[in-house]
């Protein structure tokens, strides 16, 4: 039992590692302005792995499934996309008035087997585990991960066509517009599974600046039956909110499955 | 012929006669800083409830190359949240440049844009202020629509603005 645990501990370390981030740190991105005025604006885009936030202190955040979503829902080009040892970073050219959807997205299957009494390690794509793992294999266990890192900018006037889910994994559906948060009002937003209602779902808000206080000061709320939760803003700044959701509805025989949604959002003061 | 121009002018000294005036007098302080810009300034009217909105006024760096003055209209957040993220800018009327330190007049009449859409009821003047590499104020003076009797109402800034005075007249 020890010497599972101890496996699962390696396990989780691993994949911290990996895009795939373990519980312990938190994955985000960071615009530098979320509501934009004038003809030629531009955001810069910082993206990492982190126990604290929003500071860069863990691992850069892996860009390999970033995309970003224009308004008229045309996909945006990242500009001068970088690598530092604790960031990544990019620019955005919002050439066009409304709202951009920033995403990451990263999709991964793990197993752990054993063969010949020897324990294995397998990680990679879905399509591959079918061949990735021997016939005579056992104590095959296999993992799911899908998870997305969002983040939304706005320039001139809000726009919705780009928050419309996809319908694949966890994703938020914003009731009130994620670039129009304002300290003391309540903000209402639905979180969906495959593009159904992910009801009974922890969402953890955490505002940033972890750094210069005592008390993490997170809220926990938990969505209802329409997937839906509220909340109220206590003060101005970048909160990061974050679900996960554990299941077998994995595709992959026998697999279990993680779906997990993480989105950085900025409430500005009255 | 001669009856329509003098029916005509009746109706126009009849509505002069009952259009009402509002004046606004706004002090931009004199500030002793390092680095001075003139601020940026919104004014507009609210409803009681905040739902309806009428811009006054709008002064920013109307003369910066490229409308690139435009980039910091949002740092007047609550006017960019309420009404000037839907607006093209410059507008006609609207807009106009930033102004030094000192106190400005505006003067608007009843019978004329923007106020000849203003229906009887209680509302606010709101204007703000927010300068680069500076602070940002914002100042609140209620009001009833259309005054019966003049009236002056006032507000004071601590920091971007100074005073800022209604005068309502019947």
């Amino acid at each position: 039992m020890t010497k599972h645990l101890k496996k699962l501990a390696l396990l989780a370390a691993s994949l911290s590692l990996l895009a795939v981030p373990a519980q312990a740190h938190r994955t985000w991105l960071l615009p530098s302005a979320t509501v934009l005025s004038g003809t030629d604006a531009w955001v810069t885009v910082d993206a990492a792995v982190s126990n604290d936030l929003f500071y860069f202190e863990h691992h850069p955040l892996q860009l390999d499934g970033l995309s970003i979503i224009g308004p008229d829902g045309k996909a945006v080009t990242p500009e001068n996309v970088g690598k530092g040892r604790y960031r990544s970073t990019f620019d955005v050219k919002l050439a066009e008035p409304g709202t951009y959807k920033v995403m990451v997205l990263n999709n991964g299957v793990f197993a752990s087997y054993k063969l010949d009494g020897q324990a294995k390690r397998w990680r990679g794509k879905a399509d591959q585990i079918a061949t990735a793992i021997p016939a005579n294999a056992t104590d095959v266990k296999i993992s799911e991960s899908r998870g997305r890192i969002e983040s939304f900018v706005t320039s001139g006037k809000p726009s919705t066509d780009t928050l419309k889910p996809t319908g694949t994994g966890l994703e938020l559906v914003p009731v009130t517009h994620p670039n129009n948060l304002v300290v003391g009002e309540k903000a209402t937003f639905r979180l969906v599974l495959d593009g159904q209602p992910a009801a009974g779902v922890a969402v953890e808000i955490v505002p940033g600046g972890i750094r210069y206080r005592d008390k993490l000061n997170d809220t926990k709320v938990t969505t209802d039956e329409s997937g839906t939760f509220s909340v109220t803003w206590p003060g101005p700044g970048f909160y990061w909110m974050s679900a996960s959701v554990r299941d077998d509805k994995s595709t992959i025989k026998n697999a279990q499955r993680r779906s997990s949604y993480a989105a950085t959002v900025e409430v500005l003061p009255q | 012929m001669r009856l329509l121009i003098s029916a005509a002018l009746t109706t126009l000294t009849a509505t002069s006669s009952l259009a009402a005036e509002a004046v606004i007098s706004v002090d931009i302080p004199q500030l002793n800083v390092a680095e001075y810009h003139k601020p940026y300034v919104a004014m507009w009217i609210e409803s009681a409830d905040g739902g309806k909105i009428t811009n006054l006024a709008v002064w920013y760096d109307v003369k910066h190359k490229d409308n690139e003055g435009t980039k910091w209209l949002k740092d007047m957040r609550q006017w960019w949240r309420r009404t000037g993220r839907e607006l093209t800018m410059p507008a006609d009327g609207l807009s106009s440049p930033t102004r030094a330190p000192g106190t400005h007049q505006l003067t608007f009449n009843s019978a004329a844009k923007p106020l000849d859409g203003l229906t009887p009821g209680s509302y606010q003047l709101v204007i703000e202020a927010a300068r680069e590499v500076g602070g940002r104020e914002l100042l609140r003076v209620p009001f009833e629509w259309p005054p019966k009797a003049p009236a002056t109402a006032q507000a004071k800034g601590e920091s971007e603005l100074g005073a800022v005075t209604l005068k309502l007249t019947p």
